[in-house]
């Protein structure tokens, strides 16, 4: 396979075109709006937990990015639908970046894990479940959004 | 830090790596004793930079393509190094600077501006270099804080039994002190300032430019809060330099440059700060320098910062015997064990920089002036001293050179 087709393999191109959980939430229990500085793409994330208040029940993105970053939010709607809050609060990268199954670059891991780190930050605002690093100090922004 | 038994360092052999030594200076050997001021940079220094910019050159943090992620490899990769030089905790706690100087002067802006007022209290040291003294006391004056100097003793080192007048002046809120001096090479107690700066509350800033290129830094066990240093004192590029912070107050802190590369978002109403180390580093960054920084902590490293450091107290005993037997010579600083490889002094009816002038005829280079210790040259009731320093490319014929010569001038000039 050549490095363009691994890089941009069909599950990709197809969560890419036809990305899962697109859209909106109206009264989301738990959102987040999140940013890829390098590159100024944006995501929102609305979620809705369950009767008990903690399952995910559905998880919906908004926002611009590259075909990657795009893709990969695509996919983390299905990969934590069904599971705890706390669970995903803490969920490890690697299992989101399995999914994705292509290599990645520095810059690329960005775009790749910019909704899963706006997942998080969405579950810390509703749940006040731990802060993946990567916001830590924008604590001060936090509050006034 | 790990126990490493590291090997004497070998003078002569190191020399051969640094090309400055290659030439004749008025046609005399350079006996460079200036180090302090600047060190001179090994091959390995300079083909780093060379093999950088020739090969893996390109901006860092923006490109998607191979060669921006190669640069920006290179250049987190130097980071990485620079935190294990001083123990910090995790690298994302290294800001790249130009210098120590900017690394001050960020603390005292940014944290500074924001944590200080009225009835506030900033404490330096009369042994302060200007960079680690003017920026303190500007703040200070702008946040209507207090602005005291710790005294100094007879010889060089500092008095702490005054620190309880000044911790009778108001809520002390920064300590700030050089780790080593620059002007007289004592080695400053941080760790009993650190504590005493945390019983009053206050963060303790500390100047490593003097002692970062000649002695092992550990930040968690100096117990300080900031800590600055100098890429160019270290044998690395001039432009860059470290400051080394608590991620929590990094993190609390309002951003210093603003610009590109230091945001999350910009937006027409308001902006938000990227994470650090990067809030802290707007614009295009001195990129092949820091690369070339990070090449300086290797070849330091390599030769093991504690051979340095006994190499440089060796010298010192050395030049202190032979400077002895200069008549007239006034020595300033306290004793060897006590002091980094620097001899501050005066020859008696000589001005320094007649000294400086007779000594660069005989192809020693070597510092004559107040050193930017201004309060410290009023302290010893002088305008100016001279100033011999060492590094691990020292042999002890260039003291034996300085001596030569100061009997020279005492000669020409006193006697």
């Amino acid at each position: 396979m050549s490095e363009f087709d691994q890089l941009y393999r069909e599950v990709i191109l197809d969560h890419y075109k036809n990305p899962r959980g697109h859209g909106l939430i109206e009264h989301a229990d738990a959102e987040a709006e999140g940013q890829n500085p390098l590159c100024g793409d944006e995501v929102s994330i609305y979620v809705a937990f369950g009767d008990d208040g903690d399952t995910i029940d559905e998880v919906k993105f908004s926002g611009r990015g590259c075909a990657i970053s795009q893709a990969a939010t695509s996919m983390l709607t299905e990969l934590v639908q069904g599971r705890s809050a706390e669970e995903v609060a803490t969920l490890p990268r690697e299992e989101l970046l399995d999914e994705i199954g292509i290599p990645l670059t520095p810059v690329r891991l960005k775009c790749a894990l910019l909704g899963l780190s706006t997942l998080k930050l969405a579950l810390h605002k509703a749940k006040g479940t731990p802060l993946p690093e990567e916001w830590a100090g924008a604590s001060s922004d936090l509050e006034l959004k | 830090m790990a126990v490493k038994t590291e090997s004497k360092l070998d003078a002569r052999k190191l020399r051969a790596d640094f090309p400055i030594f290659e030439q004749q200076i008025r046609g005399k050997p350079l006996a460079y004793l200036d180090s302090a001021v600047s060190a001179h940079k090994p091959r390995q220094v300079l083909d780093k930079l060379r093999t950088f910019y020739e090969t893996e050159y390109a901006n860092v943090h923006r490109g998607v393509y191979t060669l921006s992620e190669i640069a920006t490899a290179e250049y987190e990769g130097a980071r990485d190094k620079v935190a294990r030089f001083v123990n910090a905790p995790a690298a994302r706690e290294v800001v790249f600077t130009h210098g120590a100087t900017e690394s001050i002067n960020l603390v005292a802006y940014a944290w500074g501006l924001d944590n200080l007022g009225p009835g506030d209290v900033v404490v330096v040291t009369e042994l302060e270099h200007h960079s680690n003294f003017v920026p303190w006391q500007y703040i200070a004056k702008r946040t209507g804080a207090d602005f005291r100097a710790i005294p100094l003793d007879d010889h060089g080192e500092l008095q702490l039994d005054a620190l309880d007048e000044i911790a009778q002046a108001g809520n002390v809120k920064v300590v700030a002190n050089n780790l080593v001096s620059n002007a007289l090479g004592t080695i400053n107690p941080i760790e009993k300032l650190a504590e005493w700066a945390h019983e009053q509350g206050a963060i303790m800033v500390v100047d490593a430019a003097q002692a970062a290129p000649h002695h092992a830094i550990d930040v968690q066990e100096l117990g300080c809060d900031f800590l600055a240093f100098s890429s160019h004192k270290m044998c690395g590029p001039t432009s860059v330099g470290a400051l080394w912070g608590r991620a929590e107050l990094l993190e609390a802190m309002s951003p210093f440059n603003l610009g590109g590369h230091m945001i999350r978002s910009v937006k027409l109403e308001e902006t938000t700060w990227g994470q650090i180390p990067f809030k802290f580093e707007a614009g295009t960054q001195p990129i092949a320098e820091a690369v070339g920084f990070g090449a300086a902590v290797d070849y330091l490293t390599d030769i093991g910062m504690g051979a340095i450091e006994d190499h440089e107290r060796e010298l010192l005993v050395y030049a202190l015997g032979k400077l002895d037997d200069v008549p007239g010579l006034v020595a300033y600083g306290p004793a060897p064990e006590r002091r980094a490889g620097i001899v501050s002094f005066n020859l008696e009816g000589v001005h320094p920089h007649d000294v400086a002038q007779i000594l660069d005829m005989e192809g020693v280079a070597i510092r004559a002036g107040h050193h930017c210790c201004q309060p410290l040259m009023a302290k010893l009731g002088v305008a100016a001293t001279n100033r011999a320093s060492f590094y691990l490319y020292t042999i002890p014929e260039e003291i034996d050179r300085l001596a030569e010569g100061l009997h020279k001038a005492h000669k020409l000039l006193a006697a």
